[in-house]
């Protein structure tokens, strides 16, 4: 795991839903594929009625017409981030648009989860409301390991909540390689 | 933790089995042939090839890893085009929505823990099981190893007093729940729906609120077990053992609150999220464009009957889709009368009344409960209003994100199809409705 992430900011807001982060239309892609996996990546957050895309303003496309990864690299949310459905092609989707980590208020469980589990993004949490305070296209920079987010073009700095339970499974890089460090598989 | 069975389906299966492959190898094998259930369900009946193709990946792996329990709908064949259904549902394979074919099909008992790559898995907690949904990576570990790990939750307790009104069915109790909670409001959490009231349920209305306990954010949802649970489960479960757990005297939760049920109303949730509850009432002058009964939550047999008893002599004002919720559903249709028994030949079957009223009746499946490819039956296409028996509303969530979805009971949903506009149920009934052994036996 890195320990510093920088880039910019895309915001949205409350109970941001995975329907919302992918459309359920574009399930019939297989991710095992790699032809098909990047299809996630050109329609991540294209559920997202516009005007609640990319705040405060609304209208940002999260990924430009006929590409395959985004301009920005950190999700800013609310409260419940990732609820809904349990499809783990929403996080997969933000990983494969380039998003290195997610910064909400806190997560519906089961997105929470198969970000850990699966290694796509870092699902930290924060002590204060974002949304209304960092504006898409704000430039930041996240320290992990000191718990700490900077906003570069405000210079305003918040706290993050620590990881717990999961950091060693974050810095395994998924449940897999945990579970092969921890000697539970061969 | 150890799994009991792990169910996965046609949207999750193939990602889940790419998992597998690629972290335990090509060659590897599953941890038991027995204990894994595939269920394809959500995109059966479009023309979409890529669909079709997951199907066919689904059938491979059946063979491959020799899995007893998969519900193949064979009319997917290699031909181009949109499927042709089933012509009767007692004769096909297929089933329709996973978490209807699970306890119909013998794989959900007291006391097991059944993982599933859904979030509505959770519905199974109706029967006094633990059930919760995963992702591809969980159940790609669960393919292999049959483990995984899994905090225990806190509980919160619903606690339901008096008999069900004829007027009401689970889905109202489970949408004042979430609207008094919110969408986030047992997050990690679980949720155990206790006393008389639900007692007073069916099986089936009891598996409605369950599968919403999702909508609140929990973990999963559960129901005591009693002689209703023991009877369905004792007729249907591929297992002879299963273990009761009971709600201990002076166990802590995390909350609780009482309801009174005869004090209780018809409930929609409006637009766009579960949990922006009001009454049916109150919704009166919103005009609706479209009526849709069916899915996981609101297919049901019993939720078929409920509407028929509204809907008998009368005739749908807006275009209203019913979709069963799996093929024996679909196959109760056709033989119950409005009563939930198995009607004599001059009397009409449920599907006769409904396609009498002037509803469209589809092919069982999770069709458009979550919008689906473009040609699905009953998907929102455009700046449509919907009042529907499923289980979500987000923006989309039925197919076109101008949509707007309003959530109810199918009492609710099939009086408000007759009027056109958000209509409470008690203008239409005026005895209880009997839904006798429908889908229990
Ligand atoms: S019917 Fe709807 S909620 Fe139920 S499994 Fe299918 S898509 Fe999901």
């Amino acid at each position: 795991m890195q320990s510093v992430i920088t880039g910019r900011a895309y915001v949205l807001g409350d109970n941001i839903d995975t329907d919302q982060i992918i459309p359920a239309e574009y399930l019939s892609f297989n991710p095992a594929i790699p032809e098909e996996r990047k299809f996630f990546g050109m329609y991540a957050n294209s559920g997202v009625p516009p005007k609640q895309a990319g705040l405060p303003n609304g209208n940002v496309k999260f990924v430009r017409d006929n590409e395959y990864k985004s301009d920005y690299q950190i999700i800013i949310g609310g409260k419940n981030f990732g609820c809904g459905s349990s499809r783990e092609h929403a996080p997969l989707a933000l990983a494969e648009a380039g998003i290195k980590c997610v910064i909400a208020e806190f997560y519906a469980r089961i997105f929470f989860r198969n970000s850990v589990n699966g290694g796509y993004v870092v699902p930290l949490e924060c002590k204060d409301r974002l949304v209304g305070e960092i504006r898409t296209d704000d430039e930041l920079e996240v320290h992990l390991d000191d718990g700490y987010l900077l906003n570069k073009t405000t210079g305003k700095r918040h706290d993050l909540r620590p990881l717990g339970d999961v950091l060693p499974i974050i810095e395994a890089g998924g449940i897999f390689q945990y579970a092969r460090n921890a000697g539970m598989l061969k | 933790m150890d799994v009991d069975v792990l169910m996965t389906h046609d949207i999750c299966g193939p990602g889940t089995i790419g998992v597998f492959h690629e972290k335990f190898g090509k060659d590897a094998k599953v941890w038991d042939p027995d204990r894994v259930v595939i269920i394809p369900d959500h995109y059966i009946f479009t023309k979409e090839e890529i669909c079709h193709r997951n199907i066919q990946i689904l059938r491979d792996f059946v063979k491959e890893q020799g899995l007893k329990y998969y519900y193949d709908p064979e009319f997917v064949t290699n031909t181009p085009g949109m499927p042709n259904p089933y012509k009767d549902p007692t004769k096909t394979n297929y089933k329709g929505v996973c978490h209807k074919a699970l306890p119909e099909e013998g794989h959900v008992r007291p006391g097991e823990i059944l993982l599933g790559t859904d979030s509505h898995t959770c519905t199974a907690g109706a029967f006094g099981q633990f059930a919760t949904g995963i992702g591809n990576t969980d159940a790609g570990f669960v393919l292999g190893t049959g483990k995984l790990w899994l905090k225990v939750p806190p509980t919160m307790k619903f606690l339901f007093h008096g008999q069900i009104p004829p007027y009401l069915t689970a889905k109202d109790l489970i949408l004042a729940v979430i609207g008094e909670i919110g969408v986030d409001g047992a997050t990690y959490r679980s949720m155990y729906f206790a006393g008389e009231g639900i007692s007073s349920l069916t099986l089936e209305d009891r598996m409605t609120l369950t599968n919403m306990a999702i909508e609140a954010g929990g973990k999963n949802g559960v129901c005591d077990v009693d002689e209703k649970t023991l009877q369905y489960v004792r007729a249907r479960s591929n297992r002879p053992n299963w273990e009761v757990f009971k709600d201990q005297p002076g166990t802590q939760y995390s909350y609780e609150h009482e309801w009174d049920l005869s004090t209780m109303e018809p409930m929609v949730a409006k637009p766009h999220s579960p949990d922006n509850k009001d009454t049916a009432y109150n919704c009166r002058d919103v005009v609706v464009d479209r009526a849709y009964i069916g899915s996981c939550t609101g297919g049901k047999i019993t939720d078929m009957i409920f509407a028929a008893n509204i809907l008998k002599g009368n005739k749908v004002k807006v275009k209203t889709f019913v979709v069963p919720g799996s093929t024996e559903v679909h196959a109760d249709m056709k033989n119950l009368n409005l009563r939930g028994v198995p009607k004599d030949s001059n009397e009409k079957s449920i599907e006769d009344i409904l396609i009498d009223a002037g509803c469209l009746v589809g092919p069982s499946g999770c069709s458009a409960c979550l919008g689906g490819p473009a040609d699905t039956f009953g998907r929102l296409q455009a700046t449509e209003t919907c009042i529907s028996t499923t289980n979500r509303n987000f923006p989309g969530r039925m197919g076109s994100k101008n949509a707007a979805v309003y959530l109810a009971s199918p009492l609710t949903v099939a009086a408000s199809a007759l009027t056109g506009k958000i209509t409470d149920p008690r203008d239409y009934i005026s005895a209880p409705i009997e839904t006798g052994m429908a889908g229990v036996l």
